[in-house]
């Protein structure tokens, strides 16, 4: 015990006066693998934030894992009746519990411009619609559970929408006729991304509540009839059936009820859509990695032949077989892991670059801090180097011969 | 080992030789296939506080004989005793150990550690002991170099040394461990007549402090003639070089 205390001891401190002496050799065989473990890093930080962006622009086209969509629609060309549809959805969230629901059909509605009439593709949707599908407000504010009840109806546009108008201050409450539909008049609210639509192409949001107060009774048997419901994963399956079979049920044999998931998730019949991109990043990163600890094996070679005399001096001393290859083994993972700690701080500082993260994040809201795995990589890695760089020198350090070294 | 008081150790090798070589030989195959005898049959006996002179020409085996004598190597036959223990029996770490330990190693390159002061040098061996040696290191080293007349080049670097301080540094190292053998590899060889002269005073005086026995291979008679008993190697016999000294001594042996 006391021997392996000291051991462990005298091995650093010989591996910190090694480092000392050999500054110039030892930072020089580091560079390759400090810009190795920054790459490496980098690559795998980026590849989070890339991930999160592609994860969140498929949150905001179908929802977050796991969307159903529920469509309902009429066999006979009837008209639905809407209000007995939406009181079966009511009461069948409330019955399983469901957190977050929304309706989210659209409608062709046109808006009087200044220039002119337009049509504007009119998203009908609830309170939830927001969450589920990660919309950003980027000016204003999302609806609030009190906006249904508003005498003029609560718009939220798109920036297409919002520049068509002149781009007014949303704190002067501008407003906007809305042609046909008795030529209400809605309040812009916010200013949000659309999902479906062209962002060049104006369009907007608005309550279903709000809407079916306004509209003409011919267009709303237009309206397309649509809820969407986010649900835990795991009874994704399960809530599909029982929302089927419940709200069917409940609004007569000639509607049809049809209920799909539509968030990414379940597209690629259970396997990562996003394994590809994980693949190139970690193929880029291990190539990275490769290339800086070939430079490293061959430069801790080339020294170790040269401190063979030293390694036989230290021999005759008393150095064991088992400290040598410990010595030399440490020197090379202790380099490594301070090299691999400056290279893990240069990717933070890369991938914590606002104009990095704007480039490679393109709109993600949840942008995800610096991954601790990413850190977490780079050091492990680094010291996977510094071990593998170490062994190939280690053992021929242990198989000096002793005063052939010294002597000659 | 480590622990036991010096005091006691003493009291034991009254009774066992430091070192004992018995019949040791040392052959190597050569690439065609002969074999090459390097060392043959080699007796010797070295006590505590002795102080042993080899001489021989080159190829005669010195470098073969300092590994055995330096538990560096193993014969091919015969046995080597350090002390009670049977060299061939201990394990490589326990050898390098007792090396570490037991004995002091001093070279005609001095062959100090380039880039590191004097005092690191020093320090060098204790970096390998435990207990009280390891961690007072610093203090042990200073000691050490305080002795061999150094203690104003602590931190000198081993370049900025004359020959003759650099073998002083290698004496404090092979030293400072407190050695009950020391092994010097024509110590003098690189120094001139008269500096020669005062490290072979230094490690003379260092050594009969410690109580330890010298063992010096050289081709300087100078040098040769300060140790008490002298011998011959030549073509791997070692034999005692003055005839006068008789073959039936108890502590020396040369057989052919």
């Amino acid at each position: 015990m006391k021997r392996l205390l000291t051991g462990m001891v005298g091995a650093v401190v010989e591996a910190r006066a090694e480092l000392r002496i050999h500054r110039m050799r030892v930072l020089l065989s580091l560079v390759g693998v400090g810009v190795a473990v920054a790459a490496l890093t980098s690559v795998v930080g980026l590849g989070a934030i890339a991930q999160q962006s592609t994860v969140e622009s498929f949150e905001r086209s179908g929802g977050r894992p796991a969307t159903l969509s529920a469509q309902v629609y009429s066999e006979t060309g009837q008209p639905i009746a809407t209000d007995a549809v939406a009181a079966a959805v009511d009461v069948a969230v409330e019955r399983y519990g469901i957190g977050h629901s929304s309706s989210s059909g659209s409608i062709q509605q046109r808006v009087q411009f200044a220039d002119g009439v337009s049509g504007v593709n009119l998203q009908l949707v609830g309170v939830d619609y927001a969450t589920i599908h990660r919309l950003v407000v980027t000016d204003g504010a999302w609806f609030a559970d009190g906006d249904a009840d508003r005498l003029a109806p609560a718009l939220i546009v798109n920036e297409a929408f919002w520049q068509r108008l002149g781009s007014p201050d949303l704190r002067t409450h501008p407003t906007v006729r809305l042609a046909g539909a008795d030529g209400a008049t809605a309040v812009i609210i916010g200013i949000s991304t659309g999902v479906y639509s062209d962002p060049l192409d104006p369009a907007a949001f608005m309550l279903r509540e709000a809407h079916e107060r306004i509209a003409d009774p011919a267009q709303l048997a237009g309206a397309q009839l649509a809820w969407e419901f986010w649900v835990p994963e795991q009874s994704a399956e399960d809530l599909t059936m029982a929302l089927k079979r419940d709200i069917a049920g409940s609004v007569g044999t000639d509607v049809t009820v049809d209920i799909y998931r539509s968030d990414f998730a379940a597209f690629n019949d259970g396997e990562d859509p996003l394994l590809p991109i994980k693949l190139i990043v970690l193929g880029v990163a291990v190539l990275i990695l490769f290339l800086g600890a070939l430079s490293l094996v061959n430069i801790s070679l080339v020294t170790v032949r040269q401190r063979i005399r030293e390694i036989g001096i230290r021999r005759s001393f008393g150095a064991t077989a088992g400290r040598v290859f410990f010595a030399v083994m440490m020197e090379s993972v202790v380099g490594t892991i301070v090299a691999g700690a400056i290279g893990v701080f240069i990717a933070v500082l890369v991938v914590e670059n606002p104009q990095v993260q704007q480039l490679i994040a393109q709109g993600a809201t949840d942008l995800p801090p610096f991954p601790i795995e990413a850190a977490l990589i780079g050091l492990g890695a680094s010291a996977a180097v510094g071990a593998l760089a170490g062994l190939l020198p280690a053992i021929v350090a242990v198989r000096v011969r002793v005063i052939d070294a010294i002597r000659y | 080992m480590h622990g036991v008081p010096r005091r006691h150790r003493r009291v034991r090798r009254l009774t066992v030789p430091l070192l004992s070589l018995k019949g040791v030989t040392r052959s190597v195959r050569l690439p065609d296939a002969s074999i090459l005898d390097i060392l043959k049959g080699v007796d010797l006996q070295v006590d505590v506080g002795d102080h042993v002179s080899i001489v021989g020409r080159s190829g005669s085996g010195k470098t073969t004989l300092l590994n055995m004598l330096g538990l560096l190597d193993s014969p091919t036959s015969g046995t080597i005793h350090f002390e009670d223990r049977l060299v061939s029996k201990l394990s490589s770490g326990a050898r390098d150990r007792a090396r570490g330990a037991d004995i002091g190693f001093i070279f005609q390159q001095f062959n100090l550690l380039q880039g590191r002061t004097a005092l690191e040098n020093v320090m060098t061996p204790l970096l390998y002991a435990t207990g009280r040696q390891f961690w007072r290191r610093s203090s042990i080293a200073t000691e050490m170099l305080d002795r061999v007349g150094l203690a104003d080049r602590m931190s000198s670097m081993p370049e900025r040394l004359s020959g003759g301080e650099q073998q002083r540094v290698a004496i404090a190292r092979a030293l400072v461990r407190g050695p009950r053998l020391i092994l010097a590899d024509e110590p003098t060889g690189a120094l001139d007549i008269e500096t020669g002269a005062t490290v072979m005073r230094v490690l003379d005086d260092v050594a009969d402090e410690s109580g330890a026995a010298l063992i010096t291979i050289t081709h300087d008679a100078n040098v040769a003639a300060r140790a008490r008993r002298h011998y011959r190697l030549d073509h791997g016999v070692l034999s005692p070089l003055d005839a006068r000294t008789p073959l039936a001594a108890p502590t020396v042996g040369a057989v052919l």
